[in-house]
Order: structure tokens, then sequence, then C-alpha cells
């Protein structure tokens, strides 16, 4: 494994491991809310144990994207000081601002989960309320860094590489920074919705505490199923931006070799880039250019368009892709299914079919999540700035990366297992309380 | 040290030791409070470590983003500083970093796990260790810096990329520069002050006597190390770091620093004796600080001695004007919610809840 491989295997291990944490974050401290909320204007303990059982999980989840997004930050020099040189002074201004955003969020984090008893009621919802703004707008900045990867704006080239006349506010607002922000912060809430409507309605279907899942469920759902049936249409934006801005991503990600109108659309298929084929691929004629383009007669540009040192990794790419727009499409339809069965019969619970179905999506938003990264990152290469800087040319000089490679992946691996044994757990946990009728509160946890 | 120009890289990396000093007080103690766990001892031992898990709970994560902010102004403000600091530290900067994600990690833990007391203290043990050993590497990064020996082997690294015969390998470029006496002992240095800071603060938040007595006992102990350590760094500059200590000591302000720095450190002694412990945090805290600003104050005007200066090495004057603008504005929000967090939690009483469990 070369230098340059090991540095790309760590950051992609290193983000892939806190995206995870990350969506959490996010969307965990509005559920939180809603359910404290619901408990205060209801007064039905019901909600509260749910906002005091969510917090637990959310407070071990939340200390684990912390430290992983230190990782990160530090990573940044460590493995790619020559990306830092030139782009620290214009990304920087975004990181900087992410980073009071943390801050806001860890504040009133702490005032929330350890504040119950310390804070009046209505402290305690503004204080989770400022952690779920808090966990947006951080995503929001950091993800104007990697849409200014994608398309730097923003300054001049000077003719030793290095940029000039640099000016942040605009490399904020580069081409694809609304499509990915949005697309990002769907992907949060649906994913992270979605998966905890999956444990409740798991816990369901095996029997648990009807009164509090059946209420975990509905406010789960409310967050995560209108979320999970914008997401497509907020990826066909991403899909014309990428279209405009990035075409050889979007040759790759679709593996279209040919440039030419009316381009069909792959689904499935494996590209054989020796060949320059896609093979076995289901063809919808003029698919591409229609939902690139929004007009089928418009002209799709192809891999052979590109000089071949400039192509990503092609099958990686157009495989990501598939399983994004697959896991995708089956959130939103279970998602539509939830909301019309609430809609005629009022009570998602009443259909045993559709609980089976949530349960069964549980783990498909992080998996379209890790996807969607891997379509956006790898489908770059071998650009580190599209068009501007080349990864090899922002690795560090230092040999041997492969040994902080595996070191990192076995922590990464070993933390992951210790996570999602203890949240296991946590919720075995609430299950058995329950199922065995005992609400009394919980010994101390310290 | 001689005449001090303020232009927006000045004040700017002045920001950047602000958060830094920051960090020290805040994130520091409580890898102190690390250092406590694992010493705990006598009859009180699992009330001192429940103290310690209290008093961090609710405040470790926002005091955990100072050092994110040292950061991210570091790359954004001198993004060249950054990148060499990444490359000629890669190892320790590394060996940090698993220790941050090991005691986090540790720390929620052994709060949460639901199994038995025994797997709670397994991990009580790993974050006590990895708070001993991150601050350490922490100590030995700074003092890597300050000893001159990160731009020395900066240098050599260039000119090995330039073509020129050399003879340096991977451990003169990336080992030796930080694993060295001088760095060790300002590693030492380091875990030092924060477990000294820990034990006064510790010492405040206790709501029982008994266990109040045992922090003043250990403030006072680890006091005292704290000199010992400081002579010895002053030794260990003498004859590993020698333009270091002629800046430390060399007139002006680096003299008036040091004089405050001791005076701080006397006040403090005198504070826990007397058992005046808002005194004591206080003149703790600004022992602490005073000696993190006599470093800077010694290495003005570089951010890595010989090879980046302040002014040289900064990104520019947009992006800084702009960081500032950002500063002014997240430290509005920021310094009122922070004193919220802290006035709120300022008590580590034994009736704290954790999630709303009564
Ligand atoms: C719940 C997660 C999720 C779901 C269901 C989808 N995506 Fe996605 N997608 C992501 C989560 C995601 C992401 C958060 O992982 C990415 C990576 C970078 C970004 O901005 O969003 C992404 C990137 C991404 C990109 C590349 C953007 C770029 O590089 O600038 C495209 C073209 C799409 N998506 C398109 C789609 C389509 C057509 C979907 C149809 C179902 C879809 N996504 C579902
Ligand atoms: C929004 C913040 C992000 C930033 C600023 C960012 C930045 C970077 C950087 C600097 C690299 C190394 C250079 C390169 O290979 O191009 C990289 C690579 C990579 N990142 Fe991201 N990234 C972000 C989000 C993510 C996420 C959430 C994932 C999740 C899986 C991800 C997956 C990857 C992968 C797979 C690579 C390796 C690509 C390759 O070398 O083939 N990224 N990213
Ligand atoms: C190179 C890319 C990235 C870097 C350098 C980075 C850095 C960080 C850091 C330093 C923290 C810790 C903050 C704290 O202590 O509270 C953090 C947490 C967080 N990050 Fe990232 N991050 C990156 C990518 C992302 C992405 C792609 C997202 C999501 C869209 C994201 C969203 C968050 C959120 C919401 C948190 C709060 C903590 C949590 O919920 O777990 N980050 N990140």
């Amino acid at each position: 494994m070369t230098d340059l491989l090991a540095a790309r295997t760590q950051m992609a291990i290193s983000l892939g491991f806190h995206i995870v944490f990350a969506e959490i974050g996010i969307a965990m401290p509005l559920l939180m809310v809603l359910a404290e909320w619901r408990w205060r204007r209801t007064g039905d303990a019901a909600y509260r144990e749910l906002a005091t059982r969510w917090a637990k999980g959310t407070a071990v989840l939340f200390a684990v994207g912390a430290v992983s997004g230190t990782v990160l930050s530090f990573e940044l020099g460590l493995l790619w000081p020559g990306f830092m040189r030139i782009a620290g002074p214009i990304v920087g201004i975004p990181f900087s601002l992410e980073g009071f955003a943390f801050f806001t969020e860890a504040i009133f984090l702490g005032v929330y989960l350890y504040g119950w008893n310390r804070v009046s009621a209505r402290v305690h919802l503004t204080a989770g309320v400022l952690v779920a703004a808090g966990g947006a707008t951080s995503a929001g900045f950091v993800v104007l860094v990697n849409a200014w990867m994608n398309t730097p704006v923003g300054f001049q080239l000077a003719g030793d590489g290095r940029l000039t006349g640099i000016d942040p506010i605009v490399g904020m607002q580069s081409p694809a920074a609304l499509e990915q922000v949005l697309h990002m912060l769907l992907a949060a809430y649906a994913a992270t919705g979605m998966a905890v409507a999956g444990v409740h309605a798991w816990l369901l279907v095996r029997g648990g505490a009807p009164a509090l899942h059946r209420r975990a469920l509905m406010l789960a759902l409310a967050v995560g199923a209108p979320a999970a049936v914008l997401q497509p249409l907020s990826g066909d934006f991403s899909a014309r931006v990428v279209a405009k801005t990035q075409p050889v991503k979007l040759a790759a990600l679709e593996s279209e070799w040919e440039t030419m109108r009316r381009a069909p659309l792959h689904i499935g298929g494996w590209p054989d880039v020796k060949r320059e084929q896609t093979r076995w691929a289901i063809q919808i004629p003029a698919g591409l250019s229609l939902l690139a383009f929004h007009d089928p007669n418009a002209e799709v540009k192809g891999l052979r368009a590109f000089p071949r040192d400039v192509w990503p990794p092609v099958v990686i790419v157009h495989l990501a892709f598939q399983v994004m727009v697959a896991a995708g499409l089956a959130l939103a339809f279970v998602a539509l299914w939830a909301g019309w069965v609430a809609w005629r019969r009022h009570d998602v619970t009443s259909s045993r079919r559709l609980l089976m179905a949530v349960a069964l999506v549980t783990p498909l938003g992080f998996v379209a999540t890790e996807a969607g990264w891997i379509v956006t990152e790898v489908g770059r290469q071998p650009w580190i700035v599209q068009g501007l800087v080349r990864t090899s040319a922002a690795v560090t000089p230092m040999p041997g990366l492969i040994v902080p490679m595996l070191t990192f992946t076995a922590l990464y691996v070993g933390l992951g297992a210790i996570v999602a044994v203890l949240i296991a757990s946590l919720v075995r946990e609430t299950a058995s309380r329950h199922t065995t009728g005992d609400t009394s509160t919980a010994q101390q946890s310290q | 040290m001689t005449g001090v120009t303020v232009g927006l890289p000045e004040i700017v990396a002045g920001f950047i030791v602000v958060a830094l000093n920051a960090y020290a007080l805040t994130g520091g103690a409580d890898f102190g409070g690390g250092v406590w766990e694992l010493l705990a001892r006598g009859p009180r031992r699992d009330a001192q470590r429940a103290l310690v898990a209290r008093a961090l709970a609710p405040i470790w994560e926002a005091n955990h983003v100072w050092l994110i902010l040292v950061v991210v102004m570091l790359f954004t403000a001198f993004p060249d500083v950054f990148a060499t600091l990444g490359i000629i530290l890669h190892v320790p900067l590394s060996l940090m970093l698993i220790g941050i994600v090991l005691r986090g990690s540790a720390f929620v833990f052994r709060s949460y796990d639901p199994r038995d007391d025994s797997v709670r203290r397994k991990w009580g043990r790993l974050f006590a260790v990895t708070s001993i050993v991150t601050p350490g590497l922490l100590g030995m990064v700074i003092g890597a810096i300050a000893s001159g020996a990160v731009g020395d082997a900066a240098r050599r690294l260039a000119a090995v990329h330039a073509g020129s015969p050399s003879s340096d390998g991977f451990v003169s470029i990336y080992v030796r520069p930080w694993l060295a006496p001088f760095p060790i002992i300002t590693g030492v240095l380091a875990l030092t002050m924060f477990a000294f800071l820990a034990a006064v603060y510790l010492a405040v938040a206790a709501t029982d006597d008994a266990l109040r007595e045992d922090f003043r006992r250990r403030a006072l102990v680890a006091a005292g190390a704290v000199l010992v350590m400081a002579g010895a760094g002053l030794v260990a500059a003498d004859v590993y770091a020698p333009d270091v200590l002629r800046s430390l000591l060399g007139g002006g302000w680096a003299s008036a620093l040091q004089l405050a720095t001791g005076a701080a450190a006397l006040a403090c002694i005198a504070a826990l004796w007397t058992r005046r412990w808002q005194l004591a945090r206080v003149a703790a805290a600004g022992q602490v600080s005073l000696i993190l600003w006599g470093w800077v104050a010694a290495q003005y005007p570089w951010m890595i001695p010989s090879t980046h200066a302040i002014r040289t090495s900064s990104a520019p004057a947009v992006t800084l004007k702009l960081l500032l603008m950002g500063l002014a504005v997240g430290a509005a929000i920021l310094l009122p919610s922070l004193a919220y967090l802290y006035r709120t939690f300022a008590r580590a009483e034994t009736t704290a809840m954790v999630n709303g469990e009564p």
C-alpha cells in the first residue's frame, strides 16, 4: 500500500466513522426536545421517560462524535498538510464558524443532560433547542468546506499554485454549497429519524411497552419520514448541480462513457473500465438527460470526453451511487406508506406489516449516507480540490503511513463495537423494564 | 525580547494563545481530574472518584472545544505553521489523538455502561491512564516547538526534499525532535500543572468538608511538584534549549512575567494554607496562565522558532480580519453561555442528577 493510499484510507475511515455520530448528533437533540415538549404540554409521563432514555444514548454517541471530530481536525494537518497550506485561509473561515457552533452545542448539551433538576422548564427546553440548532449549524458549515473542495471559487490562481486575492465569503457560496448542505441535513434527519423509528417499531413487534414505543415511533417518524420523502428530490437537485459543475463525477456515478444527447440512465450494472462499457445495466432511454438537465435532448458528457488521468475510480463511484439511490427509494417508500397509514387509520402501529417494514429499513439511512459520501469524495479523485490541487500533491511527506492507518482503523473498529454493545444494552434495558411493567426510575448512574 | 510590533497577525496569534490558555485552565484541569481518579486513596476513595466524575460530566465536552478552536484558528491564520507541525510532530500528535479518543469514550462509558461495577471500574481506569498520557504528550509537543527542534527538523526535511545529500533518517526528523529530555520535562510539567489545577478546583467544588481537605492536601503537594518541575525545566533549558532560557530570563517583560508567576505560586499556597478557596482558585489559574505566557513571551516573535515568524507565516489579511470578526461575534454568544454553564454546575453536589434520574 502506498503512503498516499494509506492516507486516503485513514481519512475515509475517520470520516465514515464520524459521520454516523454527527448525523445522530444533529437529529437526536430534536427528537429529545420534541419528546420533552410533548411531555410538558400533555403531562404524559411516557414522553418524559422517552426524553430521558433518548438522552442517555445521545450522551454516549455525542461524546464519541466529539472525540472523532477532534481526530479529523488534526488529521487535516497530519495527512494533508499540502491541502491546508493552500486552502487553510479560505476554508478556515467556515471551519472557525463551525467551531463556535460546536461550543453552543456542547455547552447546552451539558445543561440539557445534567440540568433536569437544576434549571427551569423553559430554560431546559431552550437548551435542547440550542443543541439541535447548534448541531445543524455546525454540519452546515463543515459541508460548506466540502462543497468548496468540489467546486472551488473565491480566489485567483498564482503562478506557483498558491491562491491570491482570496475571498472566504465568496468561497462559502460555492456552486455546490446549497445542494450539499440541504442534502446533508435532510440525510441526518432521515437516517436518524428512520433508524430510531425502526428500533421502536421492532420493539413494538416484539410486544414491548406499547405506550412508550408508540409515542417514540410517532415522533421519530414525524422527523424521519418527511425528510426521507424529500431526499430523492433533493438528490435530483444535487445530481443537476453535479452535472453542471463536475461533469466527470456525473459520468462516473452514472458510468456513462459516450458523450451524447438523449443519454440513457443506467440502473445497476457493472462498469468495465478496460472496455469502457457498462454491463448488465437496465437502461432507460434518455433517462439521464432528463434527470440531469430536465430535458430529454440535453447532451451529457461521457467519461471519454476527459483524459483518463482525471477519471475517478469508476466502479466504486457507480456502485456507491446505486446503493444510495436504492436505499433512498426504499426509505422514501416506507415513509410514504407510514404517512398513508397514519392518514387513513390514524395509528401507524395498527399495521404489523408496516412495523416490520420500518424495522427492516433501520440501517438504510446510514448506508445511504456512507455511500453518498463515497460518491462525493471518491468521485472527486484525483483531486483534493477539484481541478486545482491533486490529492497526491497534498499528502504528508512522512513515510510509513500504513502504521497510523492501521492503528486508527483498529481503534475505530473496537470503539464502534463497544458503542454498539452499549447502545444495544441501553435499548434492552428500556425494553425489559417496560415489559415487566416496572416503570420506577433507574439506579444512580454514577 | 525587543520591541513588540502589533498588527493583525500578532493579534490573531494572541487570541490563539488565549484559547490555548482557556483550554489549559478548563480542559487541562479535566485531565488533572483523571490523575486524581488514578491516585484516589484512603477511606474516601470512592467519594473522591465520584466527585471527579460529577464535577467533569456536565462541562468536559464544552471545555474540550477550546482545543478545537486552537487548532481551527491555527490552520486558518497560520496554515503553514499547522502544516509543518502536522508533518514533523505526526507521531506525538497521533498518539495524543488516540489518548483523546480513549479518554472521552472511557469517561462516558463509565457513566452509562449499564453493566456491573467491575466493568465501570475498568472504564474508570482507562479514563485515568489516558488522562495522564494525553496531556503529557501535549506538553511534549509544546516543548519540542519551544526547544527549536521542530524548526530545525523542518529545515532539514526541506533540504532533503531539495535534493541535498543528508544522513537524516526517519528518527532524526520525526522522532528526535519530541522524544528528547527537554520535551519530556515540559510534558511532565504540563501534567503536574493540570493535576495541581484539578486539585484546587475539586477542593472548591467539594461540598463535604473531609473531601475538601483531601483535595486541599493534594493541591499543596501538587503545588510543590509544579515548583520542582518548573525548576527542572529551567535547568533542562539551560542544557538543551539555551535560546529559550535566555529569553525566559532576559530583562523587561520576561522577568516581570517570571516574578508574577512566582507571586501567584506563593499566593496560591498561602490561600490553600489558610483555606481561602476562591482566592486559591484564582491564584492557581493565574500561575498556570503565567507559565504559559512566559513561554509565549520567550518564543516571540516565532510561532516555530527559527522557521516560522508570526509576521511572515500568517494568512492574507482578509482571512485574519474575517477570523477576528467571527471571534467577536462568537465570543458575544460564547462567553455568557459558558458563564451560565459553569454557574449552573459550580457545585458538584452529591444530589447531582444524571439525565433527570432522581
Ligand atoms: C439518508 C441519506 C441519503 C439518501 C436517502 C440519498 N442521499 Fe444522496 N447523498 C447523501 C445522502 C443520501 C450524503 C449526505 O451522503 C451526500 C454526500 C455529500 C452530500 O452533500 O450528501 C450525498 C450525495 C449525493 C450526490 C453527490 C453530490 C455532490 O457530490 O455534490 C448526488 C448526485 C446524490 N446524493 C443524489 C441522490 C439521489 C438521486 C438520491 C435518491 C434517492 C439520494 N441521493 C438519496
Ligand atoms: C464535510 C466534510 C468533509 C470534508 C471537509 C472532507 C475532506 C476530505 C479530505 C481532505 C480528504 C482527503 C483527500 C482526498 O482524498 O480527496 C477526503 C477523502 C475522503 N473522504 Fe471526505 N470530507 C468530508 C466528509 C466526508 C464524509 C462524511 C465521508 C464519509 C464516508 C467522506 C469520505 C471520504 C472518502 C471515502 C475519502 C477518500 C477518497 C479517496 O481518496 O478515494 N468524506 N475527504
Ligand atoms: C473534515 C471534516 C470534519 C471535521 C474536521 C470535523 C470536526 C469535528 C469536531 C472537531 C467535532 C467535535 C466538536 C465538539 O467537541 O463538540 C465534530 C463534531 C461534530 N461534527 Fe464534525 N467534522 C467533520 C465532518 C463532519 C460532517 C461531514 C458532519 C455532518 C454533516 C459533521 C457534523 C458534526 C456534528 C453535528 C458534530 C457534533 C458532535 C456530534 O454530534 O457527534 N462533521 N466535528
